[in-house]
C-alpha cells in the first residue's frame, strides 16, 4: 500500500461519483472565489480613496472654523469663525511651513449665455492653487498684480467649463457670477472623482476680488473679514505635528480662549483626516469582509451537506473496503487524498474565479480592485479545512466500525 | 483449521437481549465444504460474519489456523480477510457507479499484487464466474444473478484459503445456481479450499460434504453427507418431471 496506490483509489472514487464530488467543489469553489474578491473590492476601495486624500498633499494641514466633532457645545460651533486677520498672524509666526493660504467659499450662480449653474466659488490667493497641487489644462492662474487689484478673473474647473461652454473653448470669455462679468483665464486639470469637494466644480477668483465684488456683508465681522479655511503646508512629514501646535496656540492667542477652553477652530492634518477615512474604509472592509465571511460559511454548509449527505454510502463503502482487507490507515488515506484533492482543485477554481471576479470590476472602471494573498491563504485555508474535517471525520468514525455494523449502517 | 468453541452473539436491543448465536462450537478442517441451514433469524449469517473476521463474538474462542483472533487488532484482521477469506454477501455489496472490474480488482489494491498481474486476476476470477463479456457493466446494468457472480468473482480474487458465502445462489435461477456450485466444487478439488455457503435449498445444501443446521442460535445437527452430489445432478423433482 503506497502513496500513489491511495491516489488511485482516491480518484477512482471522485470519478466515480463525479456529481457528488462537484457538488462538493461549488461549496469550496463559491467560498473561495466570494472573499478573494469581495476583500479584493474592499481593499481597492479603500486604496482608491486613500490615495486621493494623499494626492491632495501629504503635508497640508487644513484649519476650518468650529469644531469638527458634534458635541455638546454645538451652539458655538454654529458661531465660530474664521477670519482674515487669523491668515494673517499664522503667516506671520508659523516656522516650518511651506507656504499658508486662505480660502472664503461661497455658492453662486455662474451664468453663461443661456446656460447656468450655481456652484462653489472659491476665493484665495496664489499660494492656495501651490499647496493644493492644482494645475491649469488652459490658459493660466490669476497673476500676483490681478491678485493685489482685484481683477474680475477667473480661473474655472473642468466639470464648469463643460457644463457652461460645452465644446468651446472657456478662455477669455466673460462669465457672469451673481451678475458680476468675469473673465476666464484658466482651466483647471480634471481632478476625477476626488468625492468631497472636487476642485472639478470650483470657480476659483482672487480672494481679493471676492470680497469686492461678490460676497458682500456675509463674508463680513464687523469690520473683520471671514474666511471659510486656511490651509497650510508644513515644511516636512515630521513637522506635521509640530505645526499643529503651534497653530492651535497662535489661533488660541488670536481668539483670546485659554489653553483649557474649547477650541472654536479645527486643525485637521492629512494623518488625521487618512485617520478618520480609515475608520470610514476599516467599515467598508468588514462589512464586505462579513458579507464574504457569510458566504464561506455558506460554501462551508454546502460541503458539509454533502459529505453528512453521502454519510451512509460511504460508510457502507468503508465497511465494504475493510471487508475485503483494507486496514483503517488506507481508508483514512483514501479519503484524505479524495478531500484534499476537492479542496485544491476547489479552491484554485475558486481563487481563479475570485480574481477574475476582481480583474472584470477593475477593468470595468468602478473599482481597482486589489488582491491581498492573506485572504487568497486565509479563504482557501477556510475551505481546506471544512472539506478535509467534513470528509476525514464520518470516515474516520466509520473506519472504526467492524466491516459487519458499516456494512449495515443506515 | 476452523475452530470455534461456545461461541455467543448478543445483540442488545434496548431493554431485551437477542441471542443471535447461543454457544457454538464447530470444527472445519482445512479443505472442507459445508453447507450452514437452519430457519430464517437462526444465526446463520451472524456465524458466518464471525467466521469471516468481519465481526467479532461476545463471547467464546475463536482461533483461525491456529491464531486466537479474538487477539488481533483491527489491522490485523483486516490483513487477514484481504489474504485468506473471501466473503460474498447475501445483499452483494458491490460499488454502485463503478464497473464489474473495477469492484474485482478492489480487494487487490489492498494488497501488494502489481498492476498487470491485477488486471489478469481480475479478469480471470470474472472468467470464472461467466462475466467475461460484462466486465465494463456497472451492477445496474448486470441482472441480480450477475451483481450475486460479480460479488463471487470478488471473493475469489485474492485465491483466498477460505470461501464464505451468504446465500449465494438464493437470488439465481436454478441452471445459473448450479453454475456457481460448479464452480465452487472445482475450487475445492482444484485447490483445496475451504468453502462454507450459507442456504435454505437442501438440493444445493447437498454438492457439500457436511451440512450443519442451526436453530435459535445454537447447533442442532452436526452431520456429513453420504454421497455428495455432482454440479449438474438433476433435481429429484425436475427428474421426476423430465421423466414424464
Ligand atoms: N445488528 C443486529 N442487531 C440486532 N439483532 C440482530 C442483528 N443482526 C442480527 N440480529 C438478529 O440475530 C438473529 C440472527 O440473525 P441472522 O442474520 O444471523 O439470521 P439468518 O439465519 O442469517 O437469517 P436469514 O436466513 O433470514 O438470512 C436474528 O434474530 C436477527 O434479528
Ligand atoms: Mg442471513
Amino acid at each position: 500500500m503506497n502513496l500513489s496506490e491511495n491516489f488511485r483509489i482516491a480518484l477512482r472514487a471522485l470519478a466515480a461519483n463525479k456529481l457528488r464530488s462537484i457538488l462538493t467543489m461549488l461549496g469550496i469553489i463559491i467560498g473561495v472565489a466570494s472573499v478573494v474578491a469581495l476583500m479584493a473590492l474592499g481593499n481597492g476601495a479603500t486604496a482608491d480613496i486613500t490615495a486621493q486624500v494623499q494626492g491632495i498633499g501629504s503635508n497640508l494641514i487644513t484649519v476650518m472654523p468650529g469644531r469638527l466633532q458634534a458635541g455638546p457645545n454645538q451652539g458655538s460651533a454654529q458661531a465660530a469663525a474664521l477670519y482674515y486677520s487669523d491668515y494673517e498672524a499664522l503667516a506671520k509666526t508659523m516656522k516650518d511651513v511651506a507656504g499658508v493660504a486662505p480660502a472664503y467659499q461661497s455658492a453662486a450662480t455662474v451664468t453663461f449665455e443661456a446656460n447656468s449653474l450655481t456652484t462653489t466659488i472659491v476665493g484665495t490667493i496664489t499660494a492656495y492653487v501651490r499647496l493644493r497641487n492644482y494645475e491649469v489644462a488652459l490658459g493660466r492662474f490669476p497673476t500676483e498684480a490681478e491678485q493685489q487689484s482685484g481683477a474680475r478673473v477667473a480661473v474655472i474647473g473642468s466639470q464648469v467649463a463643460e457644463d457652461l461652454f460645452g465644446g468651446l473653448s472657456p478662455l477669455n470669455r466673460q462669465i457672469r457670477i451673481k451678475g458680476v462679468p468675469f473673465t476666464i483665464v484658466g482651466v483647471l486639470e480634471e481632478q476625477g472623482s476626488a468625492g468631497f469637494g472636487s476642485a472639478d466644480d470650483y470657480v476659483m477668483v482672487p480672494l481679493e476680488t471676492g470680497y469686492d465684488k461678490l460676497y458682500g456683508a456675509a463674508a463680513m465681522d464687523g469690520s473683520r473679514r471671514k474666511v471659510s479655511n486656511i490651509i497650510l503646508s508644513a515644511s516636512s512629514e515630521e513637522a506635521v505635528d509640530s505645526v499643529t501646535a503651534q497653530i492651535d496656540r497662535t489661533l488660541r492667542r488670536q481668539h483670546a480662549l485659554g489653553l483649557n477652553a474649547d477650541a472654536d477652530f479645527t486643525v485637521l492634518s492629512q494623518t488625521q483626516l487618512l485617520s478618520v477615512l480609515g475608520q470610514i474604509t476599516g467599515v467598508l472592509t468588514a462589512f464586505l469582509g462579513a458579507i464574504a465571511g457569510i458566504s464561506l460559511l455558506v460554501g462551508g454548509i454546502g460541503i458539509m451537506n454533502i459529505m453528512l449527505v453521502s454519510v451512509t454510502e460511504r460508510t457502507k463503502e468503508i465497511g465494504l473496503r475493510k471487508a475485503v482487507g483494507a486496514k483503517r490507515g488506507a481508508i483514512l488515506a483514501q479519503f484524505l487524498v479524495e478531500t484534499l484533492v476537492l479542496s485544491l482543485l476547489g479552491g484554485t477554481i475558486g481563487i481563479g474565479l475570485g480574481l477574475a471576479t476582481a480583474a472584470l470590476v477593475t477593468a470595468s472602471g468602478a473599482i481597482t480592485a486589489v488582491v491581498t494573498p492573506s485572504s487568497v491563504v486565509m479563504a482557501f485555508g477556510f475551505s481546506a479545512a471544512v472539506g478535509v474535517f467534513f470528509g476525514l471525520y464520518p470516515a474516520w468514525r466509520a473506519a472504526q466500525l467492524r466491516p459487519i455494523e458499516a456494512l449495515r449502517y443506515e | 483449521m476452523i475452530d470455534i468453541q461456545n461461541v455467543t452473539k448478543v445483540y442488545q436491543m434496548g431493554e431485551t437481549e437477542v441471542r443471535a448465536l447461543d454457544g457454538i462450537d464447530v470444527h472445519i478442517a482445512q479443505g472442507e465444504m459445508t453447507a450452514i441451514m437452519g430457519p430464517s433469524g437462526s444465526g446463520k449469517s451472524t456465524l458466518l460474519a464471525i467466521l469471516g473476521c468481519l465481526d467479532v463474538p461476545t463471547s467464546g474462542v475463536y482461533r483461525l489456523g491456529g491464531e486466537s483472533v479474538e487477539a488481533m487488532t483491527d489491522d490485523q484482521l483486516a490483513d487477514i480477510r484481504g489474504r485468506k477469506i473471501g466473503f460474498v454477501f447475501q445483499q452483494f455489496n458491490l460499488l454502485q457507479r463503478t464497473t464489474a472490474l473495477d469492484n474485482v480488482l478492489m480487494p487487490l489494491s489492498y494488497q501488494a499484487t502489481r498492476g498487470r498481474e491485477r488486471r489478469q486476476k481480475a479478469e480471470e476470477a470474472l472468467r470464472k464466474v461467466g462475466l467475461a463479456d460484462r466486465m465494463h457493466h456497472k451492477p445496474n446494468e448486470l441482472s441480480g444473478g450477475q451483481q450475486q457472480r460479480v460479488a463471487i468473482a470478488r471473493a475469489l480474487v485474492n485465491d483466498p484459503a477460505i470461501l464464505l458465502a451468504d446465500e449465494p445462489t438464493g437470488a439465481l435461477d436454478s441452471k445459473t445456481g448450479t453454475e456457481i456450485i460448479r464452480l465452487f466444487q472445482q475450487l475445492h478439488q482444484d485447490y483445496g479450499q475451504t468453502v462454507i455457503y450459507v442456504t435454505h435449498d437442501p438440493f444445493i445444501a447437498r454438492h457439500t460434504n457436511r451440512i450443519i443446521r442451526l436453530a435459535d442460535g445454537k447447533v442442532v445437527s452436526d452431520e456429513p453427507v453420504a454421497e455428495p452430489l455432482a454440479a449438474g445432478t438433476p433435481r429429484p423433482s425436475e427428474l421426476a418431471l423430465a421423466q414424464h
